[in-house]
């Protein structure tokens, strides 16, 4: 294996368009475990982290642009980006030991296609873009769409995000993300459930968004729980269809961490508690960004 | 196998060495710079015994190519003791005997400076949390817990 660390998005799609199997890599943390473990053998292994823009984390009045490598302690030591997103800031601070944060990133995190991603509910429900590079030049495409199976997703051998977009959450805006794993720290999700919700001036919800980690081959979004929400205080009836909902969308694995059925209901559970944190700070988020 | 040239800076000093591309840092460190400190575990990133500070940052060194280090600034726990004078936190493991068969000791050591650079008066759950990248299967964690707390207050007193 040869190691290359190219200094601009182009350098870095020539290198991967003429070596066929090259893979790129942002904190190694996923990419090294594969590869001992012999399910990756890349003859060119093409840092990502030398190039300045998959490392930034930057705002302006539209959007917050994050770099794909940039390592996730980056988002969760920065105040403004966390006050704006606690959902993905404690999506990002989930991710492995305080030593994996140092590396790991949310390029890396989306692209290793693991159905119990943290960072990718927590990303979708805040509606974030990735922006794609290859040598047909970039598109941008919605991170829902990015992963299309376990291990697997639309980006071809010659593609690579360099950077994530995320509009700036209007006002009565707040956003959650919720784990379950058998122990406190260093574990892979059972369930994980991100939640965005948005008021109305009368504090009735005006728009949601519910995402579901590790209950299916893919992140899915429980567009039904969403629907019931709008217009309602998230009440306890409303809740009860949104514990409901979420838990008919699964279609999750039997593993060692949990049953078919104990998943399910968890995803019920933590669907609720995501929403009703998510109002909350909706909320204490009234005027000024 | 070619060998890539990597320039670092090891606990102070400025450390050139050869390694091949797709070894580990830590294997690096072991082999090539004779720094043995930091351990091998599980080679996965589960454990810590293998943490350093990388820029400042603490990393599973098993999980960065060697060539990823061509100039970074590298904290090893033989950089901890200054001028053959143990760091406190290497003090407070000694006398609370938070070792036993010490494989997991530099990782430790390692991880709770790099929570106390950052946070000098943490809480017990705060500790916890930060060492929860690091396994230890002699002590039962109390004791390494209870060395940091003393080690905080010592530093804080400085």
């Amino acid at each position: 294996m040869k190691y290359a660390a190219p200094s601009s998005v182009e350098e870095a799609t020539s290198l991967l368009s003429s070596s066929p199997s090259a893979q790129v890599f942002a904190g190694a943390t996923d990419i090294v475990p594969q590869i001992h473990g012999g399910r990756q053998a890349p003859e060119v292994l093409v840092d990502l982290k030398k190039i300045d823009e998959l490392v930034s984390l930057t705002s302006d009045d539209k959007k917050w642009t994050v770099g794909a490598a940039t390592p996730t302690v980056e988002l969760t030591e920065n105040q403004a980006f966390s006050q704006e997103f606690p959902g993905i800031s404690e999506a990002a601070g989930l991710i492995g030991s305080d030593q994996i944060q140092s590396r790991s990133s949310l390029g890396g995190n989306l692209c290793n296609g693991s159905p119990a991603a943290d960072s990718v509910p927590a990303m979708m429900v805040n509606g974030t873009r990735a922006l794609i590079a290859g040598p047909k030049g970039n598109r941008l495409v919605d991170v829902s769409e990015v992963v299309t199976g376990p291990g697997q997703t639309c980006l071809d051998s010659d593609e690579f995000v360099v950077e994530f977009e995320i509009d700036r959450a209007p006002s009565l805006t707040g956003d959650a993300y919720l784990r379950m794993i058998p122990r406190t720290e260093m574990d892979i999700a059972v369930v994980g459930a991100g939640a965005r919700v948005t008021l109305a001036e009368d504090g009735t919800i005006a728009a949601a968004a519910l995402a579901l980690g590790a209950v299916a081959p893919t992140v899915v979004r429980v567009t039904a729980a969403e629907e019931a929400l709008i217009g309602t205080t998230a009440d306890e009836d409303t809740l009860a269809v949104v514990a409901a909902a979420a838990s008919a969308v699964c279609n999750p694995i039997d593993d060692k961490r949990g049953t078919i059925a104990y998943r399910e209901q968890v995803a019920g559970v933590l669907a609720k508690r995501a929403v009703l944190i998510a109002m909350e700070r909706a909320q204490q988020r009234n005027g000024d960004v | 196998m070619a060998r890539t040239h990597i320039t670092t800076v090891i606990n102070g000093d400025e450390v050139d060495f050869l390694a091949e591309d797709s070894t580990s840092l830590l294997n690096a460190l072991r082999d090539e710079v004779g720094l043995t400190g930091a351990k091998e575990g599980c080679g996965t990133g589960d454990c810590g015994a293998c943490s350093i500070l990388l820029d400042e940052r603490v990393t599973c060194s098993c999980l960065v190519f060697a060539p990823e280090a061509n100039g970074a600034n590298i904290l090893t726990v033989e950089g901890l003791a200054d001028a053959g004078e143990l760091h406190p936190l290497q003090q407070c493991f000694l006398e609370g005997a938070a070792l036993q068969c010490g494989i997991c000791t530099p990782g430790f050591l390692i991880a709770a400076k790099a929570l106390l650079d950052k946070n000098p008066d943490p809480t017990e759950t705060e500790i916890r949390y930060a060492l929860a990248g690091n396994l230890c299967r002699c002590t039962g964690y109390d004791k390494i817990v209870r060395a940091v707390q003393e080690a905080a207050m010592q530093m804080r007193e400085q």
